[in-house]
């Protein structure tokens, strides 16, 4: 019984000892920030977008503190926290992302949109995109000869692919591209083909990536996928990896470029920093970050392409505007309507 | 008697004004799904009343079932073997056996994926012999293998406070009166277990009423993977809310089902005297059986997920890639998590006090509300707190104390459960006795009650800082801006698919996780 009082004692003074440790440190981080801070939400992952808000940092000497995080949960945040936001700049993966939060966004400089091509961007003013990727079939060389590979995404249905082709139903650029046959095909059409594709024993990933790594791996032999996540593979597992891109040809919906967009908050009152960052973001310095680092199409001009890539002119591109693919809930309906989706 | 001499009592301030706040805290995700399935409207029930729902539910019932039973076949004789025999190395053993809980489940899915998959890593070793594919890992199978691997330990360590606490009294009674050591532990030791096994349980089925991760890369589509889709690429978090709520009410109606198994046993001593430490079992030619299973189980769930993790590094450093120490990550996970496991082993007194020990509407209530955090999506309380956060405390929004306060609200179960088990192991006599001595409540509580929680409340609270170390959507989005931890390091570049990058932060996140464990199991070990 001696040995318990002598436990009970110490266990009784670390309490206490813990709690006021836990206060102190509980205060210590409750700490302001300054005023001259630039407050980025990103969608767009730190690798990736942390050069270039550093080289930003390094050219103008303004601060910018990032949150980073999914483009879906921060635009979700966004809307929670409306005009409270600590936010003043919100650049997402996705035309949908940026688009679910356009209700939140204040005008952008027309001297700023004018660098960015028509259909990368809102017609309101209000966003507007910073890199493109292109919606390409990725296929394993091993398995698929370049004459064997479909004119069109419709011969996807045909049973000689039974099985052997992989898709990302509930991917967000998935989800555009629908959007995209919704309006270039019209609802028909977009319907039969992917019943066309269910009845295919498509196989469902939740994402791009595994789609890629399942391509190499030869557990499929077409995945539909974004184009730029091959050339990451590529690096981290050399160039004999057997997965290559393929732009299909003939500007369906099937070969759609779609960009990451960025927009200033309404309720920012930093707007001025937000829309320098903004310019910075579609300067020459740093699209050719995107370009060479990240494998993403510059959207403004006298930029180069990264050498691996086919150049932007010589996709055939669907003349479409990226708002108006903002009904992702309507393209998510008809996969449900069409059995994609549970 | 005793039933109504202690449980009859109004609770003193000291455990009424802690449970009621921490009450009010655990409401704020119900009343924002409320309000935002409202602005849903109908559409909820259009998208619930379909055909399609009620598969889905089947589907997440049936997952369930198999990972909370896999979970105790795994988790109860494992803690037993390590609590209550001479099992060799069993301090490394328990330190190692805990740890699958600190993996991001895509992570570990991830690896379920390349290892299992069709074309995985086993199919290329056993291509020399003509497999040119292996059955699908896909779907209830892999998911079940998957989620049960990451889940075991949530009955694994409340069992063994409980066992570490347990009178042997009985078991000796029970043996002098002729019962085999079998006989034993079917007829007296697992009765006596239960609240702990139950506990565990039910966290383990709620973890997997809860995952996204692990079901969305291994196909297996159930309740939550619903509501992902509405956050992630519908941008419709009034419809998620709405089938938050949902799941939600399924939640509940599993906590009820616990409760009423639980009944109104007895599980402490009601003769006088104190308990004894146990005397370790020989287990004779049992001992490398025994063995060959303990460290199946950390072979399969530890160090083949860590060997994969090992090699995507040296890959990546073979070919170039720099090797970050993430000091700082590591830090910060290592401080939020720390703070949230003492946060929850405080919240957890008062909750197992007020529901063990008075009887009453507001234990019971209490005691249903802690689990509604831990059931629902991470995101779903995120914005939860955000949403009342930018309201009412925006000196608070993204700032420690808060997030601290999330994962608080996320994991509060997992140290409320384990404290529960412990405290019904206490019998109230002793306070009674205290307090006949002239001692107040809070004096009796102090001396005699609290000392005897210590290893529930200590398992618990482990639970907690090893689920904060790995959790992510509250941390994102409540963190403190420029805050990051090692999940979020391993996120970040798993998202873009930089494997060798993930991986590093992840064998972190786990050597990180072993030190405090290996501390507290040092620390036990010398006190026996």
């Amino acid at each position: 019984m001696s040995g318990m009082s002598i436990f009970a004692g110490r266990t009784r003074l670390s309490v206490w000892a813990l709690l006021a440790v836990a206060a102190a440190a509980l205060l210590g981080a409750c700490g302001g920030d300054g005023d001259e801070t630039l407050t980025v939400y990103s969608g767009r992952s730190e690798t990736l977008v942390q050069p270039v808000i550093d080289q930003f940092t390094d050219a103008t000497g303004i601060e910018v503190a990032v949150k980073y995080g999914g483009t879906a949960e921060l635009a979700a945040t966004l809307l929670e926290e409306g005009d409270r936001t600590p936010a003043d700049v919100f650049y997402a993966q996705d035309p949908g992302g940026i688009g679910s939060v356009e209700s939140l966004l204040g005008q952008l400089d027309s001297s700023t949109l004018a660098r960015v091509p028509e259909w990368a961007r809102s017609p309101d003013g209000l966003w507007t995109g910073v890199s493109g990727r292109a919606r390409v079939l990725v296929y394993n060389p091993e398995r698929v000869s370049e004459a064997e590979l479909p004119r069109t995404i419709e011969e996807l249905t045909d049973p000689k692919w039974r099985g052997r082709v992989g898709w990302a139903p509930t991917n967000g650029s998935f989800l555009t591209m629908v959007t995209g046959m919704r309006a270039v095909w019209g609802e028909e059409r977009t319907r039969a083909w992917v019943e066309g594709m269910v009845a295919n024993d498509t196989a469902v990933y939740p994402k791009n990536t595994p789609q890629v790594a399942a391509t190499g791996a030869g557990e499929i032999d077409i995945g539909l996928v974004n184009h730029y996540y091959l050339y990451r593979f590529v690096a981290e597992e050399g160039e004999d990896f057997p997965a290559r891109n393929y732009h299909l040809p003939g500007g369906g919906p099937g070969s759609l470029v779609m960009v990451s967009g960025v927009g200033v908050l309404e309720a920012s009152d930093n707007k001025e920093l937000a829309q320098q960052f903004i310019n910075f973001l579609l300067s020459t310095v740093a699209q050719q970050y995107f370009a060479s680092q990240t494998y993403e199409y510059p959207l403004v001009e006298g930029v180069n392409v990264s050498r691996l890539l086919t150049p932007l002119d010589e996709i055939e591109q669907p003349q479409i505007r990226l708002a108006d693919l903002s009904d992702l809930a309507g393209a998510q309906d008809l996969l449900r309507a069409a059995g994609a989706l549970p | 008697m005793a039933n109504l001499i202690s449980r009859s009592q109004r609770p003193p301030l000291f455990v009424a004004v802690p449970a009621a706040l921490i009450g009010l805290l655990l409401l704020l995700p119900p009343i924002y799904l409320v309000v935002r399935t409202f602005d849903a409207g109908t559409a909820v029930f259009d998208l619930l009343l379909t055909a399609r729902t009620g598969g889905i539910l089947l589907r997440t019932l049936l997952l369930m079932a198999i990972v909370t039973a896999a979970s105790v076949a795994i988790g109860a004789p494992l803690a037993w073997l390590l609590e209550r025999t001479d099992l060799p190395m069993r301090r490394v053993l328990g330190v190692l056996a805990a740890l699958p809980l600190v993996m991001p489940s895509y992570v570990y899915a991830l690896i379920v994926v390349l290892a299992l998959g069709p074309r995985g890593m086993l199919q290329g070793w056993l291509e020399p012999l003509g497999v040119e594919r292996l059955p699908e890992v896909f779907g209830l199978p892999g998911a079940a293998f998957t989620i049960t691997l990451l889940s075991y330990p949530y009955v694994l360590l409340p069992v063994r406070a409980s066992l570490a606490r347990m009178d042997p009294a009985f078991e000796e009674a029970a043996r002098s009166l002729g019962r085999s050591a079998v006989g034993t532990y079917l007829q007296v030791t697992a009765p006596l277990l239960r609240p702990a096994i139950v506990a565990g349980a039910l966290l383990a089925a709620l973890y997997t009423l809860s995952d996204f991760g692990a079901v969305s890369l291994l196909r297996y589509h159930t309740f939550t993977w619903s509501i992902f889709i509405q956050y992630g690429s519908a941008f419709d978090r009034t419809l998620a809310a709405g089938l938050s709520l949902a799941l939600m009410l399924l939640a509940l109606a599993l906590v009820a089902m616990e409760a009423s198994s639980r009944g109104g046993g007895r599980y402490y001593r009601s003769t006088p005297g104190a308990a004894r430490r146990a005397r370790r079992i020989a287990l004779g030619k049992w001992k490398w059986p025994a063995a060959a299973f303990a460290w199946g189980v950390v072979a399969v769930a530890l160090a083949a997920p860590l060997a994969v993790l090992g090699y995507w590094v040296a890959r990546g450093v073979s070919a170039g890639e720099p090797l970050d120490v993430l000091w700082t990550a590591g830090r910060n996970s290592l401080y939020a998590s720390g703070l949230a496991a003492l946060a929850a082993a405080m919240a957890a007194v008062p909750v197992a006090l007020l529901s063990v020990r008075y009887s009453g509407w507001a234990g019971i209530v209490l005691d249903r509300l802690t689990y509604v955090g831990f059931a629902l999506p991470g995101i779903a309380v995120a914005l939860a707190f955000v949403f009342f956060a930018t309201a009412y405390a925006g000196f608070l929004y993204q700032s420690m104390p808060l997030l601290v306060l999330a994962y608080l609200v996320l994991f509060l179960p997992a140290a409320a459960g384990a404290a529960q088990a412990s405290l019904r192991q206490v019998s109230p006599r002793l306070e009674e006795a205290a307090r006949s001595l002239g001692r107040t409540p809070w004096q009796a509580f102090a001396a005699v009650t609290l000392p005897l929680l210590g290893r529930g409340v200590l398992a618990g609270a482990t639970l907690v800082f090893l689920l904060s170390m790995k959790e992510l959507p509250a941390t994102l989005i409540l963190s403190p801006i420029g805050f990051k931890t090692l999940a979020s390091a391993v996120w970040s570049a798993a998202e873009e698919a930089f494997f060798a990058r993930a991986a590093a932060p992840a064998l972190l996140l786990v050597v990180a996780a072993s030190l405090p464990l290996a501390y507290l199991s040092f620390r036990q070990e010398r006190e026996e």
